[in-house]
């Protein structure tokens, strides 16, 4: 019984109102529940008059023709009996099926030839509420006119239909010469008794192609050329020249875009960036070049396994990414990995197949063949996408433009080059070898004399974080932005101490390699302090004899008292003065010593302890040791000489080899290492670093994005038991094709492989099925019509609206795969055609028979799209910056919108110079919080796909085009253009004004309402000088030259009116 | 389907009109409007059988049970609050303190960031005491919301979906996982229409709290979804604009916006005299509307002019954007029609610092709570305001690093109180160590049924086609409004 799972103790008692109009046509009704509940007005009309229309205009009189079973019956089981007698064996009630012929019957719903035996009639008509069905406490009632219906269809042999959309479409006969839809559109508009609408005036079909075409209104100059062009085919090569110039593809991504859910961050929790803004200028270069859509298709599913694998169609396979995800903590795999594939499977679903494939989740659909096997097998061919389940995604693929490719080539061959001249031979420098030799020899001996301290502890008297290494060392990390002391205690037993030494030591995790914390790797040690903890009795401090550097920092000595940073500072008692103290510049980058020679030898006893503080009270807060270990020496002439560091373990093993008995290796290893010392190298060394990371630089800045990489360890895809991720019950599913729809592949049948992306893009474009052509003409219809030919674009199974004109939707459908998937070709079929060019002004007699426009005697006219209402006023206000391509940019947002966003706190900072005057479509798309502006006037958020937007009209529209800084500036902007572009008098100047925004003149009476405004204002800004100003500071743009403010202030509040004004933002 | 209400509406609709135009010819808001009724306009606001301000009426219209309450005040406690240190008191995870968790209570449940960690018990941190006549008990930290325990309605049998924060809000606010699904406000102004004149009808209101543990919170939480963008929550901001975008530009006095907006509509007013567009007369009426918001908005944002008493009652000071500030807007909201409020108070993700965390929640919310239904009581709009006290998960009562504790979906407590709700009860019940909920197992599509039959609407009735079904906030099936808790 249907609506038995919803408990409902409340039965209704009140009576409900039958509907007071016949609503013949049960696809109309459906219509008008889906979308037509919007605050526009004309609803109620519509729903007034659509009764009567219905049968006039979109349906065949009751009488005259047979019952359609796709058009007259499905349609109505679908919504009232398929719920509980349909598809979904687990919710079937009383074994009853509907939607198959032959179970209908022999479960005895009906007789055909026999609806007065017929179960189903009588069901349908009783008056006692246990039989009667659809039962009561489903709230579904059918029409009386519905109940004839099913009665004559019975009487009629109760014949069934495949479903309209899952029968290949069949290409109807259009006269030669003739343009398919005005042919098939005039049939239709004969059958339904209404005649086309005359041509619109050129001015208006102008303004209509730039909008569709291009989503930019036109230049006045361009609406002239038209408007005089004489020549027959002057409308033709409007189209044409629309359709080469790149802003097409700009138009065409916007809808595409919607579909795919693109949009710049990941969308769940965080809400964090990721990279795919490549893929966004991929689909606006697709569809400039014109790219045949089977290919597009085969790119965005599968453009990482096609055989001839681009950059370019890598890219597209950014579609597969483009899901939201994660990086919450405690979310969990498989939780992820289920949402993931579900809605990889919607997707699928909605951009490609108009199929609700996502309702197959929990069980088999209840309206439509598609089953959860489909559901999963579809999920399993998404299996082999590399990702990361839960947390952040890779950085992706490197997207260099052929500018960057042949910039990181120049790079590449400049560090070659010198690293060429760096590996060698260098006969020149063998003696400085040797002598480094010797050194260095003499360097690993006095090092053999020191021992390293571990420190037992060691603290930083502020907050910064010292850790002890394993050989000793200590490393800090944390903030360095205040002097600090390091305190290091040592306690292990000494005895007869001569020297103590600090090494510095350099490490990769410090900025310039260190041994500082600076920003050039330098350190300022202002006095080193060692106190003595006997067993017994006070601390004592340890005399230190003299101290000796590797190397005594020269430079930056001006106010220096010792007119040098010496190690003997380290030492002279005074911690206080920031300007005295040992430093390194510009032997950064690697290990220094600091010897201490002791005034007398120092023994530790075991419970003793001897505590080193490393003062560092440097003017310069940041210069403090970032890497450094203590040693001690016994030995007294260790203890007063302060060698170079010594070299590393295996060089001093080598050196320890006499010259004569090393080997090759040995020999080269020694030269390697030298080369990396040695002055002599020490420029070409900096270039060599130089190059490289210019190299790196270039390559760091190169665009990347989230791409599919396909991998051999594929997830595991089990059907789960009403979608519950931790149920693992289910059958483990391969990749397999809806059953529903018998498409073959060409794929060799003896291939053992399980079916890829690739495979399942083939299926989508093969000739034989039944949707892809009719749902992509079908969303194209929309977009220069206003409404599909199948209203509801995301859903062409049973529940959705079967075309009000079927022969035309196949003839797009099949001229359009017969042609090659041309989209050009598509759009330039539809814009030729005499049904687009027709007026958008309908008679009373018209509105009253066709509100809606179905059947298309006339155009329709909408307010244009959120990113065109952009787009627009830049355009007007001649602030547009025209680029096309590259990362998303930032409009001007009210402050604090971000405010809930977190993980990690965001601030929203507008883009400075030209970027702030890019098109709509380039707006940052923040999943959770999408531009207030491009919201109000209903772009999506792209957390699901969208086949289809809203059209509201709401306050907030009007809060925009009044209030936001983007359009307050637009307005002053444009007023800046009044007072220099335009001429004459202020009447001259606003109808020149009215010629830009909307290419016509203005009428009388609007010239006396603008010119009134205009005049009152230019008297108040007079008089109040202050508020002219701040009025024209909105904004980035600069204010012109020299201009009389009160009179560009009065002209922004024309051109606010002008910017507001339901034409401006109108496509008729 | 909604059809016949639609209908319905449209006649009342037509008589409303009558109302409106007898109105605006005596002139409404600032500039006024009596030149609207000239004839092409008059045609056109005829034509489009448009109410004041283009008001929507709703859907369930009539309803279609008598109704309880008229709007609903809903407290989302975002980050997901112990119900084991606030409404539900485990005696016996207490004295398990420490010991490991009987794997009977966790096995086959989803577990988030304590995943492969060890299970031990972590008893209740802070203390309960009884308050109210019938003795309900709850944390003693919230004295003040004892002193209205009689009002409250705890819940301590609540269940969801999700067990992380995003997807919990989803789920807790439109019945679904998956986001582009209208929320409870959106449905509920769909279905009722709203009663404010110059106010959007669900409004949502953000604070943060002290502790520093605030989660996101996306924008969908209040979308509207597949419904008309009109339904959608619209954010009242403390800081910047209320509304974003409702100043009027610098150097622009309100009788120049004034100007402009009567010379824009003029103009619309003209040009729908040539092409003949409904789609015009809505234009004309959202003008209007933007225009009274700027100067409602801030009015009801001003509570600088609230008697020195009421202040003090909720804690607050004018425009602080405390959680406390925002139940007095939620109450100002009220009185002027809005038909749902939402406020959001983060900081209830407690993984680490239970202790500490909740006391300093209750610090934040205990008087404000009880500030709201007192105020609301002695205005005598108690008794038709719905009020909602609920995160969108609990937390487990296993320790999560030795001071916190995790999300937790299987059980968790909420509260209501006020119109067609029994004050002074407990309902449902968790097992003894506060895990599952075993007794009267609330989910979340039941408290959606419960609030829309509260507001006389039918939860299975209140549907719209989407993909193919008919797409309800109670979910596709098996919703039951919670009978035991009806007054």
């Amino acid at each position: 019984m249907l609506g038995q799972g919803i408990a409902n103790p409340h039965k209704l008692s009140e009576s409900r109102a039958p509907c007071p109009v016949p609503l013949v046509n049960p696809a109309a009704l459906a219509r008008v529940e889906r979308t037509e509940f919007m605050p526009s007005t004309h609803l109620f009309l519509g729903l007034a008059v659509i009764g009567t229309f219905a049968t006039a205009a979109t349906a065949a009189p009751a009488s005259a023709k047979k019952v359609d079973y796709n058009r007259d019956i499905r349609p109505v089981l679908s919504d009232n009996c398929f719920y509980c007698h349909g598809p979904d064996e687990k919710k079937r009630e009383a074994k009853l099926r509907l939607d198959v012929r032959e179970d209908a019957i022999a479960a005895k719903a009906f007789i055909p030839g026999k609806p007065d035996q017929s179960e189903l009639v009588k069901r349908i008509f009783t008056k006692d509420p246990d039989d009667l069905m659809p039962p009561p406490d489903s709230h579904k009632k059918l029409t009386a006119a519905q109940k004839d219906l099913f009665k004559r269809w019975i009487a009629e042999g109760a014949e069934y239909q495949t479903h309209w959309a899952y029968v290949a479409p069949k290409r109807p006969v259009v006269p030669a010469g003739q343009n398919g839809v005005d042919h098939l559109v005039q049939t239709r508009l004969k059958e339904v008794g209404l005649k086309p609408s005359p041509e619109a005036d050129r001015r208006t079909l102008a303004r209509r192609l730039h909008f569709d075409l291009l989503g930019l209104p036109p230049k006045p100059e361009e609406v002239d050329a038209f408007v005089n062009d004489k020549s027959l085919d002057a409308y033709a090569k409007l189209v044409e020249r629309l359709l080469a110039s790149p802003h097409y593809g700009e138009r065409m991504a916007i809808g595409w875009l919607d579909v795919v859910r693109y949009a710049d961050t990941i969308g769940y929790h965080s809400d964090t960036p990721r990279n795919v803004f490549p893929y966004r200028d991929y689909v606006i270069k697709s569809f400039n070049e014109n790219k045949r859509f089977d290919q597009f298709t085969r790119e965005q599913l599968a453009g990482d396994l096609l055989p001839n694998a681009t950059l370019e169609t890598r890219v597209g396979s950014a579609f597969n990414r483009l899901i939201l995800s994660t990086e919450e903590g405690g979310a969990q795999a498989k939780d992820y990995e289920q949402r993931y594939l579900t809605d990889r499977v919607r997707a699928v679903g909605t951009v490609w197949l108009a199929q609700t494939t996502g309702c197959a989740q929990c069980h088999d659909h209840k309206f439509d063949p598609v089953t959860q096997r489909d559901f999963y097998s579809l999920g399993a061919f998404f299996a082999d996408i590399k990702e990361p389940i839960v947390g952040k995604r890779e950085e992706g693929m490197p997207v260099p433009s052929d500018k960057d490719t042949a910039e990181v080539a120049r790079l590449e061959g400049e560090a070659s080059r010198l690293q060429k001249d760096f590996d060698g031979p260098h006969p020149q420098l063998a003696s400085a070898f040797e002598k480094w030799q010797d050194a260095a020899f003499a360097a690993a001996q006095h090092d053999a004399k020191w021992k390293p301290l571990k420190p037992a502890k060691v603290a930083s008297a502020k907050n910064a974080k010292l850790a002890i290494q394993g050989d000793g060392s200590v490393l800090a990390s944390g903030k360095a932005t205040e002097n600090d002391t390091y305190s290091v205690t040592v306690t292990n037993a000494l005895s007869g101490v001569t020297g103590l030494r600090l090494e510095a030591l350099p490490d990769a995790s410090l900025p310039a390699n260190g041994p500082g914390r600076a920003a050039n790797g330098n350190f300022i040690l202002s006095e080193v302090v060692a106190t003595v903890q006997r067993v017994k009795g006070p601390a004592t401090s340890l005399k230190f004899a003299a101290a000796r550097a590797t190397i005594e920092q020269a430079s930056h000595a001006e106010k220096n008292p010792n007119k040098g940073w010496t190690a003997a500072s380290a030492i002279d008692g005074d911690a206080k003065n920031g300007n005295a103290g040992w430093a390194i510049l510009p032997e950064v980058g690697r290990a220094q010593n600091l010897v201490l020679e002791l005034a007398e030898p120092l023994t530790l006893a075991a419970g003793e302890s001897l505590v080193v503080d490393l003062k560092q009270f440097g003017t310069t807060k940041d210069h403090l040791l970032g890497k450094f270990r203590l040693g001690a020496t016994t030995e007294v002439d260790a203890a007063r000489t302060a060698l170079p560091p010594a070299p590393p373990g295996d060089i001093a093993a080598i050196l320890k080899v006499t010259n004569d008995k090393r080997n090759a290796a040995q020999k080269d290893k020694l030269f390697a290492h030298f080369k990396t010392l040695t002055p002599e190298l020490a420029k070409l060394r900096q270039q060599l670093a130089d190059a490289k990371k210019a190299k790196t630089d270039y390559e760091a800045k190169i665009p990347k994005c989230l791409v599919s990489n396909s991998s051999e360890a594929r997830r595991t895809v089990r059907i789960l038991p009403r979608g519950n991720w931790m149920d693992e019950s289910g059958q483990v599913m391969q990749p397999a094709l809806p059953a529903f729809l018998t498409v073959s592949l060409k794929k060799d049948p003896k291939a053992q492989a399980p079916l890829t992306r690739a495979d399942l893009a083939e299926w989508i474009v093969a000739k034989e099925n039944p949707l892809t052509a009719r749902v992509f003409v079908n969303r194209l219809w929309k977009q220069f019509f206003g409404t599909g030919l199948s209203k509801v674009l995301d859903d062409m199974g049973a529940q959705g609206e079967p075309p009000v004109n079927p022969a035309l939707l196949d003839w797009l459908a099949t001229e359009f795969m017969d042609r090659g998937w041309d989209m050009k070709h598509m759009v330039r079929t539809i814009v030729m055609s005499a049904t687009y060019r027709q007026t958008s002004t309908a008679s009373k007699d018209l509105q009253t028979r066709d509100p809606y426009n179905r059947e298309l005697a006339r155009q329709s006219r909408w307010r244009i799209e959120a990113e065109m209402v952009r787009d627009n006023a830049l355009t007007v206000a001649g602030l547009l910056n025209s680029k096309i391509g590259g990362p998303s940019v930032k409009p001007y947002q009210p402050d604090g919108y971000w405010e809930n966003l977190n993980f990690p706190v965001r601030s929203y900072d507008a883009s400075k110079g030209d970027d702030q005057f890019r098109r709509g479509l380039y707006t940052w798309w923040q999943r959770s919080f999408l531009h207030p502006s491009m919201l109000a006037f209903d772009a999506p958020s792209r957390e699901e796909c969208a086949a289809e937007r809203t059209r509201s009209n709401i306050p907030q529209q009007a809060l925009v085009l009044l209030n936001d800084p983007t359009y307050v500036e637009s307005a002053r902007a444009f007023a800046a253009r009044i007072v220099k572009e335009g001429s004459g008098d202020a009447t001259a100047r606003i109808t020149w004004a009215w010629k830009q925004a909307l290419a016509r003149a203005p009428r009388a009476d609007e010239l006396t309402t603008a010119r009134a405004l205009f005049d009152k204002h230019l008297a108040q800004y007079k008089a109040d000088a202050k508020a002219a100003e701040s009025l024209l500071k909105v904004g980035l743009a600069p204010l012109p030259p020299a201009a009389d403010q009160a009179e560009l202030a009065a002209w922004t509040s024309v051109a606010r009116v002008i910017l507001n004004l339901h034409e401006t933002i109108t496509r008729s | 389907m909604n059809l016949h209400s639609e209908l319905r509406q449209f006649r009342r609709q037509q008589q409303t009109r009558r109302a409106f135009l007898g109105r605006t010819a005596q002139g409404v808001g600032g500039f006024a409007l009596a030149s609207l009724l000239n004839s092409p306009l008059f045609a056109a606001a005829q034509k489009s059988a448009s109410p004041a301000k283009d008001k929507w009426l709703g859907v369930v219209n009539p309803l279609h049970y008598p109704a309880k309450a008229k709007r609903v005040i809903w407290l989302t406690m975002a980050g997901g609050p112990s119900h084991l240190e606030t409404w539900d008191y485990k005696p016996q995870l207490a004295k398990m303190h420490g010991e490991p968790m009987p794997e009977s209570f966790t096995k086959g449940k989803q577990i988030a960031q304590l995943q492969n960690a060890k299970l031990n018990c972590y008893g209740p941190q802070l203390g309960f005491k009884k308050f109210g006549k019938n003795g309900q008990e709850f944390c003693e930290l919230f004295k003040q919301m004892g002193t209205v325990a009689d009002e409250m309605c705890l819940i301590r049998s609540m269940t969801t979906e999700a067990i992380n924060h995003d997807p919990a809000h989803m789920f807790m606010n439109t019945g679904s996982q998956i986001a582009g699904r209208p929320s409870a406000g959106a449905w509920v102004t769909y279905g009722l229409g709203t009663e404010a004149e110059d106010l959007p009808g669900f409004v949502v209101l953000t604070s943060l709290g002290k502790g520093g543990q605030n989660q996101p919170i996306a924008a969908r939480q209040w979308s509207s979804g597949f419904l008309p963008s009109r339904f959608q929550g619209v954010q009242l901001r403390s800081k910047g604009d209320a509304v974003l975008y409702l100043g009027t530009p610098a150097g622009v006095t309100r009788d120049q916006q004034g100007d402009v907006v009567q010379a824009v509509n003029t103009l619309n007013k003209k040009y729908d005299a040539v092409v003949d567009d409904p789609e015009i007369a809505t234009r004309i009426a959202q003008y209007e509307m933007a225009f009274q918001m700027q100067a409602s908005v801030p009015e009801l944002m001003d509570t600088a002019n609230e008697p020195q008493t009421v202040l003090e009652l909720y804690g607050c000071k004018p425009g602080d954007g405390s959680f406390a500030a925002n139940c007095l807007l939620a109450r100002r909201l009220a009185e002027r029609g809005t038909r749902f409020i939402q406020l959001y108070h983060k900081d209830w993700d407690h993984h680490g610092g239970v202790k500490d965390g909740v006391t300093l929640k209750a610090a934040e919310i205990d008087r404000a709570c009880m500030a709201l239904i007192t105020d609301l009581k002695q205005r005598g709009m108690l008794q038709d305001t719905i009020i909602v006290w609920a995160g969108e998960f609990g937390r487990t009562p296993m320790s999560q690093g030795g001071s916190g504790r995790d999300h937790h979906n299987a059980g968790f407590s909420i509260w209501l109180a006020g119109g067609g709700i029994k004050g002074g009860i407990s309902y449902g019940a968790t097992d003894e160590l506060g895990y599952s909920a075993v007794e009267n197992v609330v989910n979340v599509h039941d408290l959606h049924a419960t609030i829309l039959k509260l507001l006389g609407i039918d939860h299975s009735r209140l549907s719209v086609k989407f993909q193919g079904l008919d797409a309800r906030l109670s979910g596709v099936e098996g919703a039951k409004p919670i009978q035991g808790i009806l007054a």
